[in-house]
């Protein structure tokens, strides 16, 4: 009885998470453009968005973005790591409070004080801004999902490697890098994700036309609704589905095999 | 030296990083905000600090704190159970089942909000349903609940995930020894997991009320622009482009009433610890 009040709350609070993304999902397939009635399924508004240059645009500036934010943060984020994780403990604790900052901060601070930054060197607000944005913070979540890792390891493997005539930069990429693997995959996922999330951040550091889907979909609100962006959406949400879902597929069979 | 060097070059990129994107942008909020130009000299100020003493904006900033809270307040005791149920035996495929709650999260925040405006606006999904079913449409919009709803939709997994993190890091034998010793399920709960679970449900309140006190664009979508919260002043001051001393004075001021806040939660645990991941 207990077993069962549990699972029909955890669906009921399921159900409330998904019930806005169902609702985008049926009124991307409704032939209708008013929201009120169903005109019958239709798959006019997918044709719609990939006809529609500035959607289009918008969707590849974002995939752009993340893909090469998570790249150069992760990047940036490991050797960040493993230099922390050399440091003496109070100069790294000192140093984490400071990366800790944009987390911590909310991101409209974080917004208004990029785009002061930007102001005063007087750079174009544009897709550069918009990258640079991104990379700042992506950054600690990459250092915070490496740093557990190195604290797990066994640093002795790598000794034995330098002693046995390796040179620290194949050290690091043959034992250090491979071990630490698991938490650069997680950064590097954590960095996309973020970057395709953020709205805030990206508000005050585009500009000159450059819009992602949240700065897009944000400003054509004022104008009326394109059913277009229901299709937008459940794309998008089919897309983190199936990648969700392959990567719970492989973490199980891993596990089967352990 | 050349081990120093090496040493150097593997923390240079960190402390570019560091210093030229979050500790000089820092520095230039408080200087937009403690600095006045007239022509070409810079005066020190407080004016931009002063003129936010003003019944209005402090009304919206005590508005902001007390929607956060709701919402914060709400997020955990719907939020608790959830992490509760998935860590316990209710369940076979927990692991699938924490990636269907976590899986909005990663859909676009702007288009799960822009969902909610689709489903509540006047002539809304909900709306055309109850029209169908023969009862009156009402607007749900507009309103402070609207913005507290809009928070908690946006913010619960954040609340679910740091708990269900503590919770299950609990080791079995801690659990079992209590009910060896006696204890009721109830008491188990209160005495042994409760406790143990509190570093998530700190961090689960901070990472609900920060981004709560802030919003701008819940506000603006589920409020209409009719409950502003301290983020729509903020983003007014630079959207319109000509008060950015007074937007960074604000952004300072939200800046410490959220630390101050954050100081007064970590208050109640001994070891404060960040168990976002």
């Amino acid at each position: 009885m207990k077993k069962r009040l549990s699972r029909l709350y955890f669906y009921l609070v399921l159900l409330f998470l998904y019930a806005p993304i169902l609702t985008l999902v049926v009124l991307s397939f409704n032939n209708n453009k008013s929201r009120a009635k169903w005109g019958g399924f239709s798959l006019r508004w997918y044709n719609e968005l990939f006809h529609n240059a500035t959607m289009m645009k918008a969707l590849w500036i974002t995939v752009s973005v993340a893909l090469i934010a998570a790249l150069i943060s992760t990047v940036i984020g490991t050797v960040s790591a493993i230099a922390l994780h050399k440091c003496r403990p109070r100069i790294r604790k000192a140093l984490l409070d400071v990366t800790y900052v944009p987390m911590m901060n909310s991101d409209i601070v974080t917004g208004v004080s990029l785009m002061l930054l930007f102001a005063f060197l007087r750079i174009e607000r544009g897709f550069l801004t918009l990258l640079l944005s991104h990379i700042t913070f992506c950054i600690p979540y990459v250092i915070l999902a490496i740093l557990p890792k190195l604290y797990g390891i066994n640093m002795s493997v790598y000794e034995a490697a330098l002693d046995l005539g390796a040179t620290p930069f194949k050290a690091y990429t043959r034992i250090l890098i491979p071990e630490i693997m698991p938490g650069i995959i997680s950064g590097f996922l954590m960095s996309i994700t973020l970057s395709i999330d953020d709205f805030v951040i990206s508000f005050f550091n585009t500009g000159h036309g450059v819009q992602n889907i949240s700065i897009l979909v944000n400003s054509s609100k004022k104008v009326g609704i394109n059913p277009a962006n229901y299709a937008l959406s459940a794309l998008m949400f089919g897309a983190v589905i199936i990648i969700l879902l392959i990567m719970n597929f492989k973490d199980s069979k891993r596990s089967n095999v352990q | 030296m050349k081990k120093k060097l090496g040493k150097f070059a593997l923390i240079f990129p960190f402390l570019l990083w560091m210093v030229l994107l979050i500790v000089v942008p820092l520095f230039l909020i408080a200087y937009y905000a403690f600095t006045t130009s007239d022509g070409n000299v810079l005066h020190f100020t407080f004016d931009n600090f002063k003129s936010f003493i003003r019944p209005n904006f402090i009304k919206v900033l005590i508005r902001s704190l007390k929607l956060s809270l709701f919402a914060t307040v709400i997020c955990l005791f719907a939020g608790y159970p959830v992490a509760l149920i998935l860590s316990g035996n209710a369940f076979k495929k927990k692991a699938l089942l924490l990636v269907l709650l976590l899986a909005p999260m990663w859909m676009n925040f702007i288009l799960r909000t822009y969902a909610w405006l689709t489903i509540l606006s006047e002539k809304g999904v909900l709306n055309s349903l109850l029209e169908a079913a023969g009862f009156n449409t009402r607007s749900f919009l507009g309103n402070e609940k609207a913005v507290v709803f809009g928070m908690v939709y946006n913010l619960l997994p954040y609340m679910i995930l740091p708990i269900y993190t503590s919770i299950s890091k609990i080791p079995h034998s801690l659990i079992e020894a209590s009910y060896d010793l006696g204890s009721s399920s109830y008491g188990c709960f209160k005495r042994v997991i409760l406790p143990l679970s509190l570093p998530g449900i700190l961090s689960g309140i901070t990472l609900v009320f920060v981004p709560g006190v802030t919003t701008f664009v819940i506000s603006d979508y589920l409020g209409r622009g009719k409950v502003p919260l301290i983020g729509n002043i903020i983003e007014q001051q630079f959207s319109s482009g000509i008060e950015w001393g007074f937007g960074a004075a604000i952004s300072i001021i939200v800046m410490f009433v959220v630390i101050l806040c954050m100081r007064i939660i970590n208050k109640f645990t001994d070891e404060p610890e960040v168990t976002l991941l």
